[in-house]
């Protein structure tokens, strides 16, 4: 086991730091830092001067060496918005992004998961064919206009809902999180939703097409003869056998809802690194857009190499021939 | 079959058919099959591949793959008919007083779960009274009976670190873990290699001798059922052709179809002899010819009532049974 | 619908496609007679399914309104000579304040009839979606047939840039490119070219590589029939029929993409016409309940997003050689 998380430990590095030459080259190479650093009013002695203090005038793997140690230290400079540190910034409202990205995952497996085992227990049924349709219609739904959409009638019209913000938070194992009040829920569940929207169909897919494979298996034909009650073949021999592809894919889908929560949180107003994204990109507050990515490269390396772990330790034949 | 003792029989099937309902027509994969099982009682259930054996032993357990259906006759379990019980009362049944192992090893265990859950689970599924604990003992006892070593440790071990013999041993202790009154052994041992095949044959029968529990025992191989079997049921196209004790049918096969099969097995006193063959193969079920199913193949068919009736079963005059129109007399010992 | 189908004797009954009457039955019902007789059939089975007809026949409305939205539309919304802010944010079926045009759908907050900026944005998303995913598919085409027939390093080099690729949400790629290029219609057609190759990419090398292993292919490389002749005879035409079921589905990705990028101001400039700036328009009304200015453009991008699925979900099911018989 030890041996399978060095081996993904190490491969997961690689993976930050080809991210990384890359995010340098996009924005050091492609995009031209000093169209973005310098206003064009500025002469053309003060032009020379300021792209020397940023080291621009040094060869491009010099350059890229004194990124990767600034990456290293996690300095990325001061935001020329904000003027604080831009790491800073990020790190503060990650925690407001992880709630809303984890909520949305929790929502789309807990309405996800049931009805595609169903769907998949009775593929003919009528609810389990409306069920399929719903999850195309839910695959093509743009999030943000759905957002826009829920927001216009939860909130607006029938004001059910707050609208936007993320309302109080409390400290919890050391995080600001707003779940546990009931305004913090409140404001919680819409942009949660629309979130998790994005990723209900798929899971309901996968559950459905897991399913149906696992029910024709010989192993459930044994769990029958053996006069298990149906409960617990489908909790445990069907619903351990779809779980691993599940956890894996969905685990893999993590980073698409940090992604999509960039929007949601553009709509709801609330405050995560997502906004703090869009609003930098429109600024070009280059710090916070490099402090950003990489974070982000970091962030989904991170989740790929823990459900890769995960996925180890879900299915017993991975885990000992890792151990091996 | 033969003289009652007097005690019900533990399984009683009569006129059992299932047949399999599709686009392309009927598959009548069980076709009127009738056969009893006494107490203790081994039988051998006989047949090439697609005679219908297996789906006999599914559809007496009701697990009858779809669109597979039993649509016809009883399966008197100690008297109650099988066939017709609620679900929740045929769960009860299975596993506790009549349990089925499967042929594949490699796939009939769930692959996530380890031995000891698998075990334990069937017991705690009929008595849930009893403690994990208990059942826990009870798992580690039937994987040592079934000849496992370290069975306390090999509990918490998961299929894929078991060989396939292990595999089926498990199986075996699974079917046999509450001590039940009848078990369907389906070609248990058609997967295996050779040299375990018999061995392992062997236990499972001695295991049945000793806890009074009857068996019926699924295979192709003829000579597995002469070691093993009181009374043995030769199955083709669906029918029961021939049944009676072993030695009894065996010994004068009436039937051209079992005389066919004997022919086929290799021994030692046919040495230097070609082994015959049964000309042509198994029709498949959507196409099983009218009258008698086996007269395309069979070199004592008739122009007449073998092509036209299927024959009705009559008597054997020692108690056994068969199905043919032109049963071979005791002068035909090696014909062709 | 996706249907896998159980691994049971039901299973295994041919599938609605394959109990299309064949072709070659006389009288084959008034068809014109297709010269390939394989793709006769695949269209008659597109069509067995009502859901997948309707939709590529809306889809084929759509794509036409799209096209010809400039002499369709009942006004042109982006000529600011016509377009005026006094006739903004009026609902549905209202008359113009100034002149007589009456708005069907309501009008935006600039004062442009909503029906003519959903047509002309529809065009934008349809030239978005045709562009970024017709060039992706043929770089991802080639790619992937390279990686297949050379095979070894270059293979093993080129499939592991598409995982790094793959790895990241196409959202954030998306973005991360605009960042850096900044926005207008030439540069999300390249972001989305970047972010889609490697769909492709696998796709075509996956289908590539089933047909390179068949026995014949070992013949033909052992007659030496040259590269091109391989590539194009024997590879390129399997990798066609995946491809063309992914590229649907990407497509549909696309347009939407398009839409949340310009919705969130990074994709067109605000000048540009496109359903995600108009539901931003839109957005900025909703407190005041102005409905219609997000609900009909957002609904008119369903729409197509969903038929382009929905085709797509078709063409999969009778595509893929699992469920073929």
């Amino acid at each position: 086991m030890i041996a399978f998380v060095l081996q993904r430990l190490i491969q997961s590095i690689a993976i930050v730091i080809a991210m990384s030459i890359i995010v340098f080259v996009g924005v050091t190479v492609v995009g031209n830092p000093v169209d973005m650093l310098i206003s064009p009013e500025v002469s053309q002695a003060d032009r020379e001067r300021i792209i020397r203090s940023f080291g621009l005038d040094l060869p491009i793997h010099q350059q890229y060496f004194v990124f990767a140690l600034s990456v290293l230290r996690g300095e990325f400079g001061q935001s020329f918005v904000f003027g604080e540190s831009a790491i800073k910034l990020i790190v503060q409202r990650m925690p407001a992004t992880l709630e809303l990205a984890t909520t949305a995952l929790l929502i789309s497996i807990i309405i996800g998961l049931p009805l595609g085992v169903r769907a998949g227990l009775k593929p003919d049924s009528i609810a389990s064919r409306l069920t399929m349709s719903f999850s195309i219609l839910g695959f093509s739904l743009p999030t943000f206009w759905i957002g826009i959409m829920l927001m216009m009638l939860f909130a607006v019209v029938l004001g059910w809902l707050p609208a936007t913000g993320r309302g109080p938070t409390v400290l919890f194992l050391g995080v600001e999180v707003s779940f546990l009040t009931w305004d913090g829920l409140r404001h919680l569940i819409l942009p949660a939703t629309t979130l998790a929207l994005l990723k209900v169909s798929l899971v309901i897919r996968l559950a459905r097409a897991g399913t149906l494979e696992v029910v024709h298996q010989d192993y459930i034909r044994t769990a029958r003869a053996k006069g298990l009650k149906n409960d617990r073949i489908v909790f445990v021999h069907v619903l351990k056998n779809i779980m691993i592809p599940i956890v894996t894919i969905i685990g893999l889908e993590f980073g698409q809802l940090i992604a999509f929560s960039i929007v949601t949180e553009t709509i709801f107003s609330w405050p995560g690194m997502g906004k703090l994204i869009v609003d930098s990109i429109r600024m070009l507050d280059r710090p916070i857009i490099v402090a950003y990515l990489m974070i982000i490269v970091v962030l989904i390396t991170g989740i790929n190499f823990i459900v890769d772990i995960i996925y180890a330790i879900l299915d017993p034949r991975i885990r000992h021939e890792a151990t091996k | 079959m033969t003289m009652d003792d007097g005690e019900t029989p533990i399984l009683q099937v009569r006129g059992l058919r299932t047949y399999f309902e599709t686009d392309l027509g009927v598959g009548k994969a069980v076709d009127d099959v009738s056969f009893t099982l006494r107490r203790g009682q081994i039988i051998g259930l006989v047949g090439e591949s697609g005679s219908g054996k297996s789906v006999t032993g599914q559809s007496l357990i009701g697990l009858v793959d779809r669109p597979g259906r039993i649509v016809g006759g009883e399966i008197l379990f100690k008297g109650r008919d099988m066939a017709k019980l609620a679900p929740e009362e045929l769960r009860r049944l299975r596993g506790d007083r009549i349990s089925i192992i499967f042929q594949d090893p490699m796939t009939t265990l769930n692959p996530v779960l380890s031995i000891g859950t698998q075990l334990i689970e069937t017991v705690l599924a009929h008595y849930p009274s009893v403690t994990p604990q208990k059942a826990r003992e009870r798992a580690r006892d039937m994987l040592g009976k079934m000849g496992i070593p370290n069975p306390e440790e090999r509990l918490d071990a998961y299929p894929h670190q078991y060989s396939g013999g292990m595999r089926q041993r498990v199986a075996i202790a699974m079917a046999l873990i509450n001590d039940p009154e009848c078990v369907i052994a389906d070609e248990p041992t058609t997967a295996l290699d050779v040299t375990i095949q018999s061995q392992i044959a062997h236990e499972v029968k001695d295991l049945c001798r000793n806890a009074g529990t009857a068996l019926i025992w699924i295979t192709h191989d003829l000579g597995l059922v002469a070691a093993l079997a009181d009374d043995i049921c030769v199955m083709y196209a669906g029918r029961i052709v021939e049944r009676g004790r072993v030695e009894d049918v065996l010994g004068k096969p009436l039937h051209p179809y079992t005389r066919g099969l004997m022919d086929a097995v290799p021994s030692r006193n046919k040495r230097g002899v070609r082994l015959s063959q049964i000309p042509g193969s198994m029709p498949p079920l959507l196409a099983l010819p009218g009258g008698c199913a086996f007269h395309p193949r069979c070199w004592r068919a008739d122009q007449s009532d073998c092509r036209v009736s299927p024959p009705e079963e009559s008597p054997r005059e020692d108690g056994g049974a068969l199905r043919c129109h032109h049963p071979l007399e005791d002068s035909i010992v090696m014909a062709r | 619908m996706t249907q896998s189908p159980p691994r049971s004797i039901a299973g295994t009954i041919p599938s609605a496609g394959s109990v299309a009457p064949s072709p070659d039955a006389p009288g084959g019902g008034g068809f014109p007679r297709w010269r390939n007789p394989a793709k006769n059939r695949l269209v008659r089975a597109y069509f067995q399914s009502p859901v997948a007809a309707i939709s590529l026949v809306i889809l084929v409305i759509i794509v036409f309104l799209a096209t010809f939205a400039p002499w369709i539309a009942p006004t042109n919304p982006y000529d600011l000579g016509t377009v005026t802010v006094v006739n903004s944010r009026l609902p549905p079926g209202a008359t113009a304040r100034i002149g007589d045009t009456v708005f069907l759908l309501g009008s935006d907050g600039a004062g442009r009839d909503l029906l003519s900026a959903i047509l002309y944005g529809l065009r934008t998303s349809i030239i978005v979606a045709a562009a970024s995913t017709g060039i992706a598919v043929l770089i991802g085409l080639w790619v992937g047939l390279l990686a297949a027939y050379v095979g070894g390093r270059t293979d093993a080099a080129l499939m592991r840039l598409v995982d790094l690729q793959l790895s990241f949400p196409t959202m954030l790629v998306a973005l991360m490119l605009l960042a850096i290029l900044g926005n207008g219609l030439d540069k999300i057609i390249a972001a989305l070219v970047i972010v889609q190759w490697a769909y492709f990419a696998r796709t075509a090398r996956a289908a590539a590589l089933v047909e390179r292993e068949k026995e014949y292919m070992e013949a033909a490389r052992g007659l030496y029939l040259g590269h091109g002749r391989m590539i194009f005879r024997h590879l390129m035409p399997n990798s066609i029929a995946p491809l063309i079921v992914v590229a649907t589905i990407q497509a549909a990705h696309a347009v939407s993409l398009e839409a949340t990028l310009s919705f969130l101001g990074l994709g067109l400039p605000p000048t540009e016409p496109s359903l995600g700036l108009l539901i931003a328009n839109g957005f900025n009304y909703v407190f005041s309940l102005h409905w219609w200015i997000s609900l009909f453009p957002g609904l008119a991008l369903l729409l197509t997003i969903v038929v382009m699925n929905l085709a797509g979900d078709r063409l999969r099911d009778l595509l893929n050689p699992r469920l073929r018989k």
